[in-house]
């Protein structure tokens, strides 16, 4: 990392900045969502792109950036291969038909496994859809997904034994579109 | 000179979706280096070379390549819409195989349509919708089905337990 001038406070704090105080920040914040949710110019100075497009100071957007990964609006900045492209040829959406009671413990311990990529507890769909818990599984290959997901079922079953009812895993046939959220003008 | 990517590569010509090439050694770990926190430095793409000993008119070559290639599907922010008063929701359709061409495209015309899988199953298309408030995920749903004939099933997250953004390329 640069000299400590050059990373911009987290909390957006920017005294010199006139009209900038906390509560004018919200429509440039929107602005700043706008200007960027497709992605970041490609140029050396990318956040000199936005702030000359949205008409205002460098430093700002930076920090404004900085604001929103700090209190979490933003997740992260940078790329999102295309995990096919990257070798990641199988990714296995495993589904469980986990006891209720239990779930939030069992949900915990399968999130933490290494190789488990997105891990949520979501409704059923009786009759035809009975599975709440949802664990994202990636892999270079079928077979590989395939163990991984045998591996989730072993622990489930020695550590809460009874918990699990059925489970299945929809393996992805394609990419239909990756876009990334886009809110409207 | 190389435009913005957003500008280059309208997202419609990234819609389909497979890669065009494979990544070679520099590539991937450049795709490793951008998967971690890119700087809010002034000049971020060559404080990304400087860590790989690339020049910066090859970090953002490469990248503008990757892009325009569909090894990278996106390069910028990832927004927590939920964060900002919005909503995702995961959603999917049961489609009949001889309307799939004409749902693929019906659902994805939607911009509330974030992502969109083939999965192998009887509900075979699952998509995340998000939207800027709560509410906007029922009206997007039921605009969905007006669309396509087809019944939407909303999945929302009801705990999230782990989420990892980064794959090892």
């Amino acid at each position: 990392m640069a000299q400590s001038t050059d990373t911009p406070a987290a909390d957006g704090a920017h005294p010199d900045v006139p009209g900038t105080r906390a509560d004018d920040f919200a429509e440039l914040d929107r602005r700043l969502v706008l200007a960027t949710q497709s992605g970041l110019p490609l140029q050396p100075r990318p956040y000199g792109v936005i702030a000359d497009e949205l008409g205002v100071d460098q430093a700002l957007v930076r920090a404004r950036l900085a604001a929103m990964l700090a209190d979490g609006r933003i997740r992260r900045i940078g790329a999102v291969p295309n995990h096919y492209a990257i070798g990641y040829t199988a990714n296995g959406m495993s589904v469980w038909d986990v006891d209720d009671a239990v779930i939030d413990a069992v949900g915990a311990r399968v999130g933490a496994l290494d190789f488990v990529t997105h891990c949520y507890r979501r409704p059923r769909h009786l009759p035809d859809w009975p599975y709440n818990l949802f664990a994202m599984v990636h892999a270079g290959s079928r077979e590989a997904a395939l163990e991984r997901v045998a591996e989730i079922a072993t622990l489930m079953a020695a550590e809460f034994p009874g918990a699990c009812r059925s489970s299945d895993v929809l393996f992805s046939a394609g990419i239909l579109k990756k876009t990334g959220l886009r809110i409207g003008g | 000179m190389s435009e913005p990517g957003r500008k280059a590569t309208p997202p419609a010509a990234r819609r389909g979706v497979a890669a065009r090439r494979a990544p070679d050694d520099t590539d991937r770990r450049l795709i490793n280096a951008l998967q971690g926190e890119f700087p809010l430095t002034e000049s971020p793409f060559a404080d990304i070379g400087a860590a790989l000993g690339l020049a910066e008119a090859e970090v953002i070559a490469r990248v503008q390549s990757l892009l325009d290639d569909r090894v990278l599907t996106r390069f910028g922010p990832m927004f927590q819409i939920e964060r900002m008063g919005g909503a995702f929701c995961l959603a999917a359709i049961a489609v009949p195989e001889a309307r799939w061409a004409q749902a693929v495209e019906a659902v994805n015309a939607f911009p509330e349509v974030a992502h969109n899988y083939r999965r192998e199953h009887a509900l075979n298309m699952w998509f995340v919708l998000a939207t800027e408030t709560p509410a906007g995920i029922a009206d997007c749903a039921r605009r969905i089905e007006a669309a396509t004939g087809l019944a939407v099933r909303l999945f929302p997250k009801e705990r999230e337990y782990f989420v990892e953004m980064r794959l090892e390329a």
